[in-house]
């Protein structure tokens, strides 16, 4: 995720107040390219990738429906010459284990949620006080904070291991919530503390001078302008974890096991289930699929957080 | 054997559809790997008193066997658990052989593993020496008493006993139809000249259909089934002993002996006469996965598909194993030697190893080791399961080929021998091996770059 620099859409909002007759160079660009991208060719171009991206998805659809000779003998594009769909593969995903396949759901909740909440907060912490307060050391630390995201997750597994069972806390929620919140921390210090850095300066300092301090401004003047931005972090994080299956098996155990781990184990000890993981896979989709379409709007918005207006 | 591992998700990171929550009809249940009756709940427990009472106590167990094989073993320990009150806490993943390294390196090993490779165990005990507890005197006396002595050998490092077998495969199989046998007149092949004139002469009664058909892909594991067919074909060119001194090293990987019965393989499965029914050209036993190749055999596009008994559990739910030939039916019969009284058997099997000398865990092992376990293991399994021990009751066995498989195992005619490449180190057992494998049928890479690629990927030390 990219930040877009503030300075050309400020300068035309300033610009815009000033004559408004005259339209700057940045709206003459942006109108051009909205005529750009609505022209009827884009709009179908648009289409076509849409749909071939799609037909992967459905192509799964289709077969997790399917029953595993149907699966072997033809394709799913053929299913609807002999048409023969049943949910059997799905009974055996949510109920052929000896675990309820809720008790895996619940699992990945309650994985999910702290460990998108705690970084988000420590994040936000930490992010304002590299932008916004002023104490010694403070750009050493940052760099610091920053090349700690070039660290790779795998490397840290064992050491990280070791120190959760020398301390006795293996194998409960809280090492996996921890270990999720560590590898989340750097790059989620870094986005916040970018977002925050263009909130423009007179805003924050306007509010000091009302006689704001730390607590209040960051809960009064800066938490609404950051909105989208949490966001936008909220979803890739929820995204991430939900779909985490490395670290749930290196630090979880089997009362910990989120959906990853039972749908990476559908297949079977010799892989004779292989025809459960469509269906498998879709039922480990829908969750972060709601997720995303239910703050999607979020999502667009904090990409384009950069064009916050002062 | 390795079985078929799959690192990270393959699937689940596709993009959008809705259709969920669905309370499903009825399943007719999963293919052959039905759970059979529960144990007996009620089970005497008088045979369970030389354990001890275990109330309160718990074992870990860390194994590679998952759902839904897994429910059967769990149900195998439930009159253990109920008459010992210990509760063992069962754990199966298909990342095991990752996963375990990791746990043993930081320090939360399991109470118990099973471990499918001797090789894995003689490279755990060099490295973590202090962490795997080797048999408690009571187990090695089931182990000893139970198991013939090269099964106890296979899980001993240094002539300790770390580990007790657990299952057994058996992997010298052929499978094919028998009604397609009736027809065409075959008969099953009693030595590997009537192995090769039964080829040649199916290669000419049917220019459609190709004899053999074949697949080695397996995920990341590509290639091992490959490796099985020149260890069964080392057994039966250059015999047992040869075998032995190749899997420990004592003869260079590349040694002349081993280059014939790898031709032996190529004059098989590198002909294009001969495979690979119904599937392609040659390259293609590269790319087909393992567990759907022996399909064509239902179709008429081949007739022969070298397998393990636990290749069962990939035919269709309607396939029936059985001898007596029926339509949409599969059997398998022994992979013959050079001569009727020449009998190699290959197989594998699982190795129940402790890390922890608990009683509980002490107990645990001993009933493992025992009969009576194998014997409610038994019970509770569909197919694709049998015991080594010889107190084992085979006629609970449901699956034929099961029954086949114990009997051959346990007739002293024939010579069993452990899978080779789960012997070796993991550097060629488990890397070189498999992948020199592919390339030679993949990439027909030579007969002798490959024997020598592998040579030079074995250890130093």
């Amino acid at each position: 995720m990219t930040v877009i620099p503030p300075t050309d859409l400020l300068d035309s909002q300033v610009g815009d107040s000033r004559k408004e007759s005259k339209l700057s160079r940045a709206d003459k660009r942006a109108i051009a390219v909205k005529g750009r991208l609505s022209s009827p060719w884009a709009s179908a171009l648009a289409i076509v990738i849409a749909l071939l991206w799609t037909i992967p998805t459905l192509g799964l659809l289709v077969t997790s429906f399917r029953p595993r000779s149907d699966i072997r003998r033809s394709g799913w594009w053929t299913a609807w010459q002999d048409p023969n769909f049943s949910f059997d593969n799905y009974t055996e995903v949510l109920f052929g284990s000896s675990t309820k396949l809720s008790t895996y759901f619940i699992n990945s909740l309650v994985i999910t949620l702290p460990a998108v909440v705690i970084p988000i907060s420590l994040a936000l912490l930490a992010a304002y006080a590299f932008a916004w307060i002023d104490f010694k050391g403070r750009n050493i630390l940052f760099v610091a904070v920053f090349a700690l995201q070039v660290v790779p997750i795998q490397v840290t597994m064992i050491p990280l291991l070791t120190q959760y069972n020398r301390s006795g806390v293996s194998g409960t929620f809280w090492v996996i919530w921890l270990s999720h919140s560590i590898f989340a921390l750097p790059l989620a210090i870094y986005l916040l503390h970018n977002f925050m850095k263009q909130i423009p300066r007179e805003l924050v300092e306007a509010a000091r001078v009302d006689g704001a301090g730390h607590v209040k401004i960051f809960f009064r003047v800066l938490l609404p302008l950051l909105t989208p931005a949490i966001a936008s972090f909220a979803i890739f994080q929820f995204l991430w974890v939900w779909n985490d299956l490395l670290v749930a098996l290196v630090f979880g155990a089997p009362d910990t096991a989120p959906l990853t781990v039972r749908v990476a184990e559908l297949a079977g000890t010799r892989g004779s289930q292989w025809h459960l993981l469509s269906a498998g896979a879709f039922v480990a989709m829908v969750v972060p699929l709601i997720v995303f379409l239910a703050l999607q709007r979020y999502f667009v918005r904090g990409l384009l957080a950069g064009s916050v207006k002062g | 054997m390795r079985s078929v591992r799959t690192r990270g998700l393959v699937v689940a990171t596709t993009g959008a559809a809705l259709a969920l929550t669905l309370v499903g009809c009825s399943s007719d249940g999963d293919d052959n790997s039905s759970d059979g009756d529960s144990p007996a709940a009620s089970a005497d427990c008088a045979d369970y008193t030389q354990y001890g009472d275990l109330k309160g106590k718990s074992i870990s167990v860390y194994t590679s066997i998952v759902e839904p094989e897994a429910k059967q073993q769990t149900d195998s320990y439930k009159p253990f658990e109920e008459c010992t009150g210990a509760t063992i806490k069962y754990e199966g993943s298909r990342e095991f052989e990752a996963q375990l390294p990791v746990r043993l390196k930081a320090g939360n090993p399991p109470d118990i593993a099973y471990v499918p490779q001797p090789g894995f165990l003689k490279s755990m005990v060099a490295d973590y020496p202090n962490v795997v507890v080797p048999a408690p005197q009571e187990t090695v006396d089931n182990a000893k008493k139970y198991y013939s002595e090269e099964w106890v050998n296979y899980g001993s490092v240094d002539g300790k006993l770390y580990a007790t077998p657990l299952g057994a495969n058996v992997k010298s199989f052929v499978w094919y139809s028998p009604q397609a046998f009736e027809d065409n007149g075959y008969t099953v092949p009693k030595t590997w000249d009537d192995l090769t004139t039964l080829t040649a002469k199916i290669a000419a009664d049917h220019p459609d259909a190709k004899p053999w058909c074949a697949g080695i892909e397996s995920g990341d594991a590509t290639g091992w089934p490959a490796t099985d067919w020149l260890e069964d074909v080392v057994l039966r060119t250059a015999g047992p002993d040869v075998y032995d001194q190749w899997v420990n090293h004592e003869i260079p990987f590349n040694d002349p002996q081993i280059l014939t019965a790898l031709q032996a393989v190529g004059s098989i499965l590198k002909n294009p006469a001969d495979v690979n029914g119904g599937l392609g050209e040659v390259a293609s036993i590269a790319t087909t996965p393992w567990n759907e190749a022996g399909n064509p055999i239902l179709d008429g596009a081949c007739f022969l598909h070298r397998a393990a008994n636990f290749y069962q559990a990939n035919w269709d739910e309607d396939v029936k194993v059985q001898e007596a030939p029926t339509d949409n039916g599969v059997y398998a019969f022994y992979l013959p030697g050079k001569s009727e009284s020449d009998k190699p058997l290959l197989g594998g099997g699982e190795f129940v190893t402790g890390f922890s000398d608990r009683p509980e865990v002490a107990a645990f092992r001993t009933f493992l080791a025992s009969p009576q376990w194998a014997n409610e293991k038994a019970k509770v399994t569909g197919q694709g399961w049998f015991s080594a021990n010889s107190g084992f009751d085979s006629s609970l066995l449901k699956s034929p080929i099961d029954q086949l498989s114990f009997k051959l195992l346990t007739d002293p005619s024939y010579t069993f021998r452990f899978d080779g490449s789960d012997q070796m180190p993991g550097a060629v057992g488990a890397d070189a091996f498999w992948k020199q494998m592919t390339a030679w049928i993949g990439e027909d890479q030579a007969d002798q770059t490959t024997l020598d690629n592998i040579e030079k990927a074995w250890p130093a030390s």
